[in-house]
């Protein structure tokens, strides 16, 4: 007996210009099964997916659903073949209710009032068939984020698609939110759904998923079941060479406090309260990691001590208070008290990505002498800095006239560090230091925080990705809702206690 | 959007929108029933054909390179400054006072200071909306027209009940006095031996306009603060990261541009007109939008784009001065040279990327 494959692609091929995005793919995933699809930032995953929901048109290629070749122009066609579609970023209206946002574009007539009936007979139907409890009539805004996927899931199920792609979906999540989610794939996976879990944690792909197929610079490398591979092989066929998964470094050897935090309190601008009395220190030649989920005040804290943001409080540097209202609260006197940032968004925040590579390495240090003739910047001074950065941080393409647009992710991010490491601070403020980094790069990126760690500096790491803090750290703090519920070390701990800690639960009821 | 190279963003782009602009308004001419092949003939031979008619071109060009660099600066601090207007408008008063009230011993100086007043005045009068837009958030485009009317009535007030001289019935000052008058370009080349047309109104303030642009070339690109200032205008949460002060550069770029925006009256105050009228910036605040655009905020670009302005109003004027076309319909040939140059730059730049990037692609 040969049941056709839910999904099939034969040959797809696109390209972007002269980048060959997805050459030559070929997948087929069997009816009721969760298939994941792992690879690199940029190896082509999300194009494929794209081409799938129909917001790219393939070059060449075949898609055939259920053994019947469809064609998808847009997204319409997508969701009339049965497919749905969980994007990475949540595209609900905040100010909606969860019952408003499943019917929206899917309205069956002028007046609202009998869709809005139908859509709350089906939501009942699909939370008791698949156990997605969601209340319909909270508004978007006021639900937490594990809830908000649960109703991009709904909208699509509500949609009837048979084959959901969910593109990233833990990043925001926590550890428990994520268990969660894949307890509702599976569940989704008996009643015969098929599903496609795009990600690039392994973790994640042994967990959940039955086959597996990597990426690697647009093309498929291989498809194999998951029960038959270890995150090792996959980490190489992504990769393309043997990878350190861990961390190497030796253990700490804490100095003097070089950054002491008492009670530091934010506010930010809408009046909300974002760090809520926070207190601790780092000491030289020590990593702190901070742990948490997005969005639990950990962004404002890295913003406070780099100059970004004001708050109240105490913060000491080498013993001496920083300014935290006023004229020396910006991000330059920061820089003049031995302090560099890394910040979380490298894109936003920390290069101007119209800028030229060289232009960047002056970024925040536009002021050093040596830049500087007469009235006059020097760009020849700088330029040879940036080459000489560049060379040293193995940034590829070396190629210091480049747009820090045309850098990937990596190696933008290298450009970054090099600029902040080379200034040889006494703090090191990191955010998010290898979020949408290849794997290869990631390896390089930790090593460079180890080295300036093993050097006797003072490095404060900021990170979602829980592995990442637990290689990485020498000692874990965890943050939520603005206030630090307690430290562990990381050879004392492991992801389920911090995942609760991450949760809200002081570490004392864990 | 599909990335251009380079050459086609700042040359092919405009011309295909030029092109564009004139076969329409070829069109309406025709439609009117005049011979299109006619009016664009005499169009171009009275802007460019003769010395005479370089003279006013150029003089038209010269107003629109201030405010197209005044324009273009704000422009990259991401900061939309449509003040022109008023900023030249009152950068026209700080030279009517300086040039009525202070008695010069020769032009050289009174240009010196009419150029500070000028700038100065432009400078303030941009402060103002800049320090909304920094501190209190009110947007700068509302703010910076909002302060063109005002300027319009503040000027008619002044003139009218103030430096009008007695007994005249015309809102404007009494003639400067001549040693506050410029040389006129055909003067100053006839001088050294080359033939121009007297009696046109180009005059020295060319000059002061083609070292505007050196200053804002070296000013964007080479200096501090327009390495800040750009960094600023690319994205403000990166300023903020870098040290940036957002009130600070919002102020000071405001202020350069206003300034710039301002000399414009050394041109059309001091240089033509002599004396200050209501109304003496003619548009030309708001032509600086388009020569920005179309200039892509460069100066080389902005000269260019000023050049092919001060020849579209001087044909234009020619234009209505010789044939039967109506005067609104040389008005409609120039707004389609700003909308296709201008406003719809994009449009024509994706019909450009499609036809120059499609081909490429097929070849990967």
């Amino acid at each position: 007996m040969t049941t056709a494959p839910a999904i099939e692609l034969k040959g797809i091929s696109k390209a972007f210009g002269p980048v060959q995005a997805n050459k030559d793919i070929s997948i087929r995933v069997m009816p009721g099964t969760i298939h994941g699809i792992i690879g690199e930032n940029g190896a082509g995953k999300s194009t494929l997916m794209s081409i799938l929901y129909g917001f790219y048109k393939a070059d060449k290629g075949e898609i055939y659903i259920s053994g019947k070749k469809v064609s998808i122009p847009d997204s319409q066609a997508a969701i009339a073949a049965g497919i749905g579609m969980v994007f990475q970023h949540f595209k609900l209206v905040e100010n909606f209710t969860v019952l408003e946002n499943v019917i929206l574009g899917a309205e069956d007539g002028a007046l609202l009032a009998p869709s809005l009936r139908k859509a709350r007979k089906d939501l009942a139907a699909l939370a008791a068939e698949y156990e997605l409890n969601v209340d319909p009539d909270a508004l978007i805004q006021d639900i937490g984020v594990g809830m908000q996927q649960r109703v991009e899931i709904l909208k699509a199920l509500y949609r009837q698609a048979d084959i959901l792609i969910l593109d990233e979906p833990t990043g925001v999540l926590t550890p428990a939110e994520a268990d969660q989610l894949f307890r509702i794939l599976h569940r989704l996976k008996d009643e015969g759904k098929t599903i496609i879990l795009i990600t690039h944690k392994l973790r994640e792909i042994m967990e959940a998923t039955d086959t597996v197929s990597v990426m690697r610079r647009g093309e498929m490398t291989a498809t194999v079941k998951t029960s038959e591979t270890s995150p090792q092989a996959l980490a190489e066929l992504m990769v393309g060479r043997k990878v350190l998964l861990r961390v190497d470094k030796t253990p700490a050897q804490p100095g003097e406090k070089v950054l002491e935090v008492e009670n530091l309190k934010v506010v930010d601008s809408k009046g909300v309260v974002r760090i809520k009395g926070v207190s601790f220190d780092v000491r030289a030649g020590e990593i702190l990691g901070i742990a948490g989920v997005a969005g639990n005040g950990q962004s404002e804290l890295l913003e406070v001590l780099g100059g970004m943001r004001n708050g109240t409080g105490t913060i000491r540097v080498n013993g001496q208070d920083l300014d935290l209202t006023g004229k020396f609260s910006d991000a330059r006197s920061r820089r003049k008290r031995g302090i560099a940032h890394v910040p979380e968004d490298r894109q936003r925040e920390g290069l101007i990505m119209d800028f030229k590579a060289w232009e960047n390495t002056a970024f925040g240090y536009d002021d050093d002498e040596a830049y500087q003739t007469g009235l006059l910047m020097n760009n020849a001074a700088i330029r040879e800095d940036a080459e000489g950065k560049i060379e040293r941080f193995d940034v590829r393409p070396a190629n210091a006239d480049l747009e820090a647009k045309s850098f990937s992710g990596g190696n933008q991010q290298k450009l970054v560090l090099a600029r902040e490491i080379e200034r040889d601070p006494d703090l090191l403020l990191v955010g998010q230091p290898t979020r949408g980094v290849d794997i290869g790069a990631i390896e390089f990126i930790h090593q460079q925080i180890v080295a300036l760690r093993d050097k006797g500096k003072a490095i404060l790491l900021v990170s979602v990705e829980l592995e990442e803090i637990l290689s990485l750290s020498d000692r874990i703090a965890v943050i939520f809702d603005g206030q630090l519920m307690g430290e562990r070390l990381p050879a004392e701990t492991h992801e389920k206690e911090l995942g609760l800690m991450m949760a809200g639960m002081t570490g004392e009821d864990t | 959007m599909e990335q251009l190279p380079k050459w086609a963003d700042l040359i092919v782009v405009p011309l295909v929108g030029l092109i564009l602009a004139f076969s329409l308004s070829m069109l309406m001419v025709f439609a009117t029933g005049h011979d299109p092949m006619d009016a664009l003939s005499l169009m171009v031979k009275g802007a460019l054909g003769s010395t005479y008619g370089w003279g006013y071109t150029l003089y038209y060009a010269t107003n629109f390179i201030f405010t197209g660099l005044a324009v273009a600066v704000a422009f990259h601090a991401s900061l939309f400054n449509i003040g022109g207007e008023g900023q030249a408008a009152l950068g026209g008063l700080g030279v009517a006072l300086v040039c009525l009230f202070i008695p010069w011993p020769h032009w050289t100086i009174a240009l010196v200071a009419a150029t500070a007043a000028a700038g100065l005045f432009g400078a303030l009068w941009a402060l103002i909306p800049a320090y909304l837009q920094a501190k209190r958030g009110s947007h700068i485009v509302i703010t910076t027209i909002m302060f063109n009317f005002i300027a319009a009535s503040l000027l008619n007030y002044v003139l009218v009940n103030k430096l009008r001289p007695k007994g005249s019935m015309d809102p404007a000052t009494a003639k400067f006095p001549e040693p506050a008058h410029l040389p006129s370009l055909g003067d100053m080349l006839n001088a050294v031996g080359i033939p121009f047309a007297k009696g046109t109104p180009a005059n020295v303030t060319l000059v002061v306009a083609l070292l505007a642009c050196v200053f804002v070339y070296y000013l964007i690109w080479r200096t501090r603060l327009g390495y800040q200032l750009r960094a600023f205008g690319e994205s403000q949460p990166a300023a903020v990261y870098a040290g940036i002060n957002p009130v600070k550069i919002t102020i000071i770029t405001m202020m350069i541009s206003g300034a710039l925006a301002g000399l414009m009256a050394i041109n059309n105050v001091m240089g033509e007109a002599e004396r200050l009228i209501l109304g003496s910036v003619e548009g030309a605040g708001f032509i600086g939008i388009a020569v920005a655009l179309m200039g892509r905020s460069h100066p080389l670009g902005i000269l260019f784009a000023a050049l092919l302005f001060g020849a579209l109003y001087q044909g234009g004027a020619e234009l209505g001065l010789w044939t039967s076309i109506p005067r609104e319909l040389v008005i409609v040939i120039q707004a389609l040279v700003i909308l296709f140059t201008g406003a719809l730059d994009n449009m024509v730049r994706s019909i450009v990327a499609k036809v120059l990037v499609r081909p490429k692609r097929a070849e990967a």
